[in-house]
């Protein structure tokens, strides 16, 4: 496994980009480690997918240079980086057995009968399908061929990274619980560099260390899912990382007061700058009888909690109240302070203590 | 209403469908809500006219349909593998179905552009669908569903390729749209979280049948089988096989759980227990809840929660923990589980008494 150089790289389709909106991707000048587990994470058309392939070797990059392991790698085509990728769609031999399907990239490079055998089993078992073996892949279920795929990936030991895009789309819930798990586990086990592109957070956050946040072509924040969580450095990340997202509010801030209408909000620190909006996760907003009174326009009980939309000095909010909590016949809202963050033009403005 | 009775799918002597029935009302939302391959897509097929059924009837307002084919019936459907035409731009392939049905150029021109707007595809109305993503196709084909005022739409698994973040918002407005046109609206999910966020009524699927069908939280909460619970369970349902032996269940040198007040008087013998993963925890909530070692196996943490993978006895359970924790795999912790939520099911898998009444 080798650690990853994105150096100087931008990307434009176009062939002579004159503004930074004709880059698919704007610069991203960043390592991913050596046996790091990577996600990028964005809405379709950020640019995941333009940077997984110039790291593939799919796209070539229009502008700075590709690292493996400190080797230059920008003009090697896919084959000669070694990589392992996994694709949204099975990419398997219809007309192989299973086993087949596994052991194919293997003798493909000489790898001796034993080890091919040691191997396809281990990935087998590791992807619940040593019962099929023997059996034609062809006629399988979308979601058994699916595995034979991440099984592909994953059966070799000597890459250099392996690459997943958008592998579980397809795969039912209970089975996605698991093959994450597993992979997670394999992960620690071999300390493969893993880099796996999603829009699903839950995907992204469960199965990464540092997770790439992209939005319109640019990395917005890199960090851990509760450096996410708690501190979104764009109101985007909020936004996208949270159902439902992260409430942002327009506030007048005075030292460590934000003024909401004609509401106080205490702050946990005093804003380093000009700060004008107030984000605040609807995990912390609690709802009873204390606090800014508000107008609640809907509950969803989604089993175990419920999320209230409500209305505060003419802005909607939303919070979300336990399974075993009841909400007052006249609601008020209370600001956790630890859960506030405050922006200025969408971009996180940090708070003295 | 949509009615089926008794309806049967037999194909190459394979039972796709078992013995359904269900009345669907105008204006009323249901979730079809099961695995891959426990019959959503067939059952829909049959609701359309698409298939006709080996054996039982299809009824539309009080009147026999069984064997109607689509073409004469007023029904949408839109497949997760989207269908478009190639050749027609985003506007045509979403105004299709108004121009059969003879609409003037205005209508036809408000009611594309409402749907395109809503779908997030006014940029795109003059391209054609080759030249867009596949969550755009997608949404493509959800608007000509939309414009075509159909009394029944059926859509089967219609989100799943797209940006979490937009299917958020179309699970929001899909049933809006349906619900004020008086449509009987038909979605197919194989995630539970996805019923739960469209409410509605929800009918659980398993090999064919349907094992139950109900107001979407009851469903949730009151199941009436361990399919039914484990169908409409993510993360998976926890479970563990225990002796009840008078007034608890218990696990030779592991556990002891109360029986529910209100199942007390059953027979001792064995029952699947069964709770939710976030009816397990690493605090004492209530004074009732039961403490219990459990062995770590894994840690995912979503930047809110934690999902910690835990093996006890030989079962492997799931427990949804708030915050942020890290656990070293093989380590042992303890937890507890909240008995005021808990599932009891006989040998066959029968609820003996849905889960027990939530504290008021």
């Amino acid at each position: 496994m080798a650690s990853i150089d994105l150096d100087h790289i931008r990307h434009s389709y176009v062939a002579h980009p004159k503004s930074e909106r004709d880059y698919a991707l704007r610069e991203v000048d960043y390592t991913f480690e050596n046996g790091g587990a990577y996600a990028l994470l964005g809405p379709s058309g950020c640019g995941k997918t333009t940077l997984l392939n110039i790291i593939s070797g799919l796209l070539q990059a229009s502008h700075g240079r590709l690292l493996f392991d400190g080797r230059d790698v920008t003009n090697l085509s896919t084959q000669e980086r070694n990589i392992a990728q996994v694709f949204q769609f099975p990419v398997i031999y219809d007309t192989m057995t299973v086993y087949d399907n596994l052991a194919f990239p293997l003798r493909n490079r000489g790898v001796p009968a034993a080890e091919v055998d040691r191997k396809v089993r281990e990935t087998l078992e590791m992807i619940g399908l040593s019962d099929w073996a023997k059996r034609r892949a062809r006629g399988l279920t979308a979601d058994q061929k699916q595995k034979i795929s991440l099984g592909r990936g994953l059966v070799r030991s000597d890459v250099n990274a392996i690459l997943f895009d958008e592998p579980l789309t397809v795969i039912d819930p209970h089975m996605k619980w698991v093959l994450r798990s597993q992979l997670k586990q394999l992960h620690r086990r071999f300390g493969y560099t893993m880099i796996y592109v999603t829009h699903d957070q839950t995907e992204a956050l469960t199965f990464a260390e540092n997770v790439v946040v992209m939005y319109d072509g640019q990395i917005v924040q890199i960090g851990t899912p509760d450096a996410l969580f708690e501190r979104p450095k764009h109101t985007f990340v909020g936004y996208f990382i949270g159902s439902p997202g992260m409430n942002v509010l327009p506030v007048e801030v005075e030292g460590v007061t934000a003024r909401l209408g004609e509401h106080l909000i205490a702050l946990p620190g005093a804003p380093k700058g000009a700060a004008t909006e107030l984000g605040i996760r609807p995990e912390y907003v609690k709802v009873g009888a204390e606090g800014i009174p508000v107008t609640v326009t809907k509950v969803e009980d989604i089993g175990r909690h419920k999320v209230v939309r409500a209305t505060l000095a003419g802005q909607e909010i939303a919070a979300i109240v336990g399974e075993d909590e009841s909400i007052p016949a006249e609601p008020r809202v209370h600001f956790d302070p630890a859960g506030i963050n405050l922006y200025a033009d969408s971009w996180r403005v940090e708070t003295g203590a | 209403m949509l009615e089926l009775r008794n309806v049967t799918k037999t194909v190459a002597g394979a039972d796709h469908i078992r013995d359904v029935s269900l009345t669907l009302a105008h204006g009323s939302l249901n979730v079809l809500l099961g695995p891959t391959l426990s019959g959503k897509t067939s059952l829909m097929r049959l609701m359309a006219g698409l298939d006709a059924p080996t054996s039982g009837h299809v009824f539309f307002d009080g009147k026999d349909v069984t064997g109607v084919p689509v073409q004469r019936r007023n029904v949408a459907m839109v497949y997760q593998q989207f269908i478009n035409y190639p050749a027609m731009t985003v506007y045509e392939n979403i105004a299709s179905p108004l121009r059969v049905a003879g609409a003037d150029s205005a209508r036809i021109d408000r009611e594309v552009r409402q749907a395109a707007e809503l779908l997030k595809l006014t940029p795109y109305l003059d391209r054609t669908p080759l030249n867009l993503s596949g969550g755009q196709q997608q949404r493509t084909a959800l608007a000509r569903a939309i414009v075509k005022n159909a009394s029944l739409v059926l859509l089967d698994e219609p989100l799943a390729n797209l940006d979490y973040k937009l299917r958020e918002e179309l699970r929001a407005e899909l049933p809006k749209i349906f619900a004020e046109a008086g449509t009987i609206f038909v979605y197919a999910t194989t995630e539970p979280h996805e019923a739960l966020l469209l409410g509605g009524h929800t009918a659980t699927l398993s090999e064919g049948r349907v094992t139950q069908f109900g107001p979407t939280i009851e469903v949730y909460r009151h199941p009436v089988d361990l399919v039914t619970a484990r169908t409409f369970a993510d993360p998976p349902l926890n479970t563990i096989v225990l002796r009840k032996s008078g007034a608890s269940f218990g696990l030779e040198g592991g556990i002891s759980l109360p029986v529910p007040d209100g199942i007390a008087g059953i027979a001792d013998g064995l029952y699947t227990v069964a709770f939710q993963p976030h009816h397990i925890s690493l605090y004492k909530h209530t004074p009732g809840a039961v403490p219990l070692e459990a062995k770590v196996s894994a840690t995912e943490i979503t930047g809110s929660e934690s999902f910690i993978h835990l093996d006890f006895a030989d079962a492997r359970w799931v427990m949804l923990q708030p915050g942020i924790h890290h656990f070293e795999p093989d380590q042992t912790v303890r937890v507890y589980v909240d008995t005021r939520h808990l599932m009891v099911f006989d040998q066959a898998g029968r609820a003996v008494e849905a889960p027990m009444a939530r504290a008021a």
